[in-house]
């Protein structure tokens, strides 16, 4: 129950970021959502995220659409604006919102039903505009809300819980994604925090379209065998091509990693991307080589997951728009009018 | 069909004989280049200083399909149709005979007689006046496009002779088109003197219908309700514009960037202080709308019916989760489809009560381009103020035509009404912040824009029910609540809105009309109509929803109240019924909605037969007694 209020007690020894605040201070409500939840899992990643990059909670807004993976920006930041907007369209709701003031963080949770069915066009267009966000779809493969239909995402061929097989084809997020321009892709596990925390970093500073595709299990309705969304399947098919570090800016830089191991990707606020390779033929920096090895290993059933793709120097819709610094919202009459004399001229021009 | 035959029959009408005052009708191929003449042709008249109003009828199509230019002229400022053409300029063979039929007996016919026609084509209640317009420019033009485009200029060089217009008006007119291209302004100069000398030459000349100087127009400026709309948007400041082309609304979103591009772009930087984003569909075009106003941004989209359609969900979150978006919607004829390129005033019930669930939404009603801007800018007030969807429900009649109206002005004292924003000063003095509770008893709460203050303010937005705290909650009471807040906000709106305007008749009235919108100046017209026929009609111009009180009064005090539309299901009247709870039969439908804007005469029959039986039945009761 979302209105039972969450005691405010910290431990006093609980550690302490740049803001001097803990991580209690990045919680929110209590979820409802079923034990288990991988959509926890991620909200936790995200608040470890946001505690470590110490980012200030009301700076950041989150928006979101309509499903389990939507109710829980309810669940982190309580100190952040949040906005529940209508089902699949979150993508344009957070595209108005980064337009009316570019210096907030723009993060957008969303799930496989709200982003590949009902709002896939509104998430294609978002990507391929190059809106600054963090958009991270929690991907279980199913309809949990309302109890247990496919999404667009499962896999052809996996089964729901009552054994029905599904026969059309997947839709590939990450694919789109890569194909429409986004200049930040990962995929992850939402079991696997080790990998996550640093993707949803990365994400957060990265200055472009960042998108997340979180596998993320439906312990209510798709984590049984035949499923490929559980816990057990993703566990098994794992196959991650990179671990990820996110170096804040002016961080000393200690190199302990052998040449051709490691790659350190810059970002346009000084922060480094150090990618581990796991697979050292991997470069994360080349979106065709990087739909290839997806598309590829993907039909062998394997879950390629890591940080599957970056454009450090990228461009975001304000700069494709050429707008002024200064957000929108702090506009007034004196900047936005062009004055009565200026009307007189255009009044004559209409004569 | 009896009353043709004995027209017919009788001896040919004289000539119609008018100054100043005639209907002018060009019937054109669309995509032959005959849209910048037959605009040079008007213009002129405007600047000899008598009112015109000119209409675009046209097809949803570029190239081949039938399209008309009416231009009523009138000293007196009648600005509405009027019904009826005095002269057909009648240049497209595939609309000829509707073309013919529909000139006035008496009338004039305007064709190009390079090629022979045979007698039947014609009609013998009408004069008949043929330039060679083929043949001329067949031996002055030796390319084709010439030869069509210059066709157009020279048959307004021939009306220029045979109507008196003053050729020095349209020099006038052509030097400022071709600035800078005096190749251009020659050859049009060239083909205007070749139509107008081969009158002056062949014809008799001036014919009936006469335009002479005058001093009608004044200050006045000529302009289409879109453009004034987007400078209302640009004035109002509006910094985000998400839309989706569609006709009619689409002049309005490009001339929203060509304004900002002249006044919107940083001096110093060269960045702009505006974002426009063609989105890829309506309902992407009102979620971005949404999202700015939730971030605090003035944002718009315009739009046409289909439009409103798509948008329906994200209008009822914006009503219950309390966002400011301001929507223009240019009507035309629905449903589906429709008729895209014809105008009606069909959307108002679906704009009203957009969405599921209970809604009412804040309408504004302009009659022309200065209300257009007007609106527009107040609409963007509106929305902050009342934090709710606010509508301007133009259409296009008004937003793609050029109308005489008066000049936009601005005041540049005026500061816009942000409404209830808690400022970060006001949250750290412990001001007590419940995003949906009515503090100040007009139903309106006060909210924050997202990023104020690092631990007071932030507030989760939904369209789910929640409790004035914004937590969310199922609670009945909790509802409730917020619900009837909400109507109690609307209940503010009625004073905000643009007050209706009543015209007194100049003796007491027994009746009454209400209309808005386009209806205005052919309202206007029809009321002198009646009056010449000694029928008194009190009326009011509803301009904005909710009603004030003075409209419900206005009905009550009359015996009846004509409501007169540009749709078939008189939905403003439903809307009065609905929410007045008033008898409909006290408040008859009198409806236009064929495509083309309503006229004088339509309003004035409809009315007028309907005043003559209610005074005979007053009559014949006062015989009786």
């Amino acid at each position: 129950m979302t209105f039972v209020a969450k005691p405010k007690l910290h431990h006093p020894t609980l550690p302490q970021n740049a803001l001097c605040y803990t991580r209690r201070d990045y919680e929110g409500k209590i979820s409802t959502l079923c034990a288990g939840c991988g959509h926890d899992s991620i909200s936790a990643a995200i608040i470890q995220a946001c505690w470590e990059l110490s980012l200030e909670p009301h700076r950041l807004a989150k928006l979101s659409g309509i499903g389990c993976s939507s109710k829980t920006p309810d669940y982190f930041l309580g100190q952040s604006h949040g906005f529940n907007t209508v089902h699949g369209r979150m993508p344009s709701v957070l595209t108005g919102a980064n337009l009316a003031n570019r210096e907030l963080i723009y993060l957008g949770v969303s799930g496989d039903g709200d982003s590949a069915s009902i709002g896939m066009g509104q998430f294609v267009h978002a990507i391929r505009r190059g809106v600054n966000m963090t958009y991270i779809v929690e991907n279980n493969g199913v309809y949990g809300l309302t109890k247990g239909q496919f999404s667009a995402t499962a896999d052809q061929g996996s089964t729901s819980k009552r054994g029905v097989v599904n026969a059309d084809s997947p839709i590939d997020l990450v694919g789109l994604a890569l194909q429409l321009g986004a200049t930040y892709v990962g995929r992850s596990f939402s079991g696997d925090k080790a990998q996550l925390v640093p993707l949803i970093k990365g994400a957060l500073t990265h200055r472009g379209a960042a998108f997340l595709d979180v596998i993320s299990p439906c312990v209510a309705f798709n984590n049984h065998a035949g499923s490929t969304k559980s816990y057990e399947y993703v566990r098994a098919h794992n196959d991650a091509v990179n671990r990820l570090d996110v170096i804040p800016p002016r961080a000393e830089i200690a190199v302990d990693y052998a040449a051709g191991e490691t790659v350190d990707v810059e970002q346009h606020d000084g922060s480094r991307l150090r990618l581990h390779k796991i697979d050292a033929s991997y470069d994360a920096r080349d979106r065709i080589a990087a739909m290839n090895y997806v598309q590829q290993h993907q039909a062998r059933g394997e879950v390629v997951t890591g940080l599957l793709y970056v454009e450090a120097e990228a461009e975001d819709l304000h700069a494709h728009l050429n707008t002024v610094a200064t957000p929108f919202n702090r506009l007034e009459a004196a900047e936005l009018s062009p004055g009565a004399a200026a009307l007189a001229r255009i009044n004559a021009g209409f004569r | 069909m009896a009353t043709v035959r004995e027209e017919t029959a009788a001896a040919a009408p004289a000539p119609l004989s008018a100054v100043n005052d005639f209907v002018i009708k060009f019937a054109n191929v669309n995509g032959s280049g005959s849209a910048s003449a037959n605009e040079l042709f008007a213009k002129s008249i405007l600047r000899m200083g008598v009112p015109v109003s000119p209409r675009n009828i046209f097809p949803s199509n570029i190239q081949g399909l039938p399209t008309w230019y009416e231009v009523r002229v009138n000293e007196r400022g009648w600005l509405g149709r009027r019904g009826g053409v005095d002269l057909m300029v009648a240049m497209n063979p595939q609309t000829w005979d509707a073309d013919l039929a529909e000139i006035e007996p008496g009338g004039y016919l305007f064709y190009d007689s390079t090629k022979p026609l045979p007698r039947s084509k014609f009609r013998s209640d009408i004069q008949v006046i043929g330039v060679p317009l083929t043949q001329i420019c067949s031996e002055h033009y030796t390319v084709a496009r010439e030869r069509q485009l210059f066709k157009n200029i020279m048959y307004i060089g021939a009306l220029s002779a045979l109507l008196e217009v003053d050729p020095d008006a349209i020099e006038k007119l052509l030097a400022e088109q071709y600035r800078g291209k005096e190749k251009l302004l020659d050859a049009n100069k060239q083909a205007f003197h070749l139509g107008r000398r081969y009158v002056l030459d062949n014809l008799p000349h001036p014919i009936g219908l006469r335009v002479r100087h005058a001093d009608g127009v004044g200050e006045r400026i000529f302009v289409d309700g879109n453009t004034a709309a987007a400078l209302g948007c640009v004035y109002g400041g509006a910094t985000v514009c998400a839309w989706y082309p569609i006709t009619p609304s689409s002049s309005l979103a490009e001339a929203f960037q060509k304004y900002c591009m002249k006044y919107r772009v940083d001096p110093a930087t060269g960045a702009n202080k505006f974002a426009i984003v063609q989105a890829e569909d309506e309902i992407a075009s009102i979620g971005m709308v949404v999202g700015a106003g939730w971030n605090g941004a003035r944002a718009f989209t315009t739009t046409s019916g289909p439009g409103i359609s798509l948008m329906n969900e994200f209008i009822g979150l914006a009503y219950f989760a309390e966002i400011p978006v301001t929507i223009i919607d240019v009507q035309r004829g629905g449903p589906s489809t429709g008729m895209p390129t014809r105008t009606q005033q069909s959307d108002v019930l679906a704009c009203a009560y957009a969405s599921h669930g209970d809604t009412k939404h804040v309408l504004l009603l302009p009659e022309d381009p200065t209300e257009c801007f007007e609106f527009a800018a107040a609409a963007l007030d509106l929305a902050d103020r009342l934090q709710t969807p606010v509508f301007v429900l133009s259409d296009l009649d008004i937003g793609m035509n050029q109308r005489l109206c008066a000049p936009l002005a601005w005041d540049d004292a005026r500061v816009y009404d942000r409404g209830k924003v808690m400022t970060a000063e006001e949250l750290e003095a412990g001001k007590e912040f419940g995003r949906y509770k009515d503090v100040d008893g007009d139903g309106i709460p006060y909210r924050t824009y997202p990023g104020t203050h690092p631990t007071r303010g932030a507030y989760f937005t939904r369209g789910t029910s929640r409790d004035p705290y914004a937590r969310y909650s199922e609670r009945g009471p909790d509802y409730v609540y917020n619900m009837e807040r909400l109507l109690h906000k609307f209940d503010t709106a009625r004073n905000l809105v643009p007050a209706p305007l009543l015209r007194s008749a100049a003796t007491p009235a027994r009746f009454g009309a209400i209309y808005y919108g386009s209806t205005s100046p052919a309202m206007a017209e029809a009321i002198a109509l009646l009056e010449q026929e000694g029928l008194a009609l009190d009326t009011l111009r509803v301009r904005g929803f909710p009603f004030a009180d003075s409209v419900r009064a206005f009905i009550e005090a009359h015996e009846a109240v004509y409501v007169v539309e540009q749709n078939r299901d008189a939905q403003l009247r439903s809307l009065l019924v609905n929410e007045f709870g008033i008898d409909p039969a006290r408040v008859p439908a009198v409806l236009h909605y064929d495509g083309t804007p309503i006229t004088a005469r339509f309003i004035a029959r409809a009315i007028g037969e309907r005043l003559r039986t209610a005074d005979a039945a007053q009559t014949s009761r006062a015989g009786a007694r």
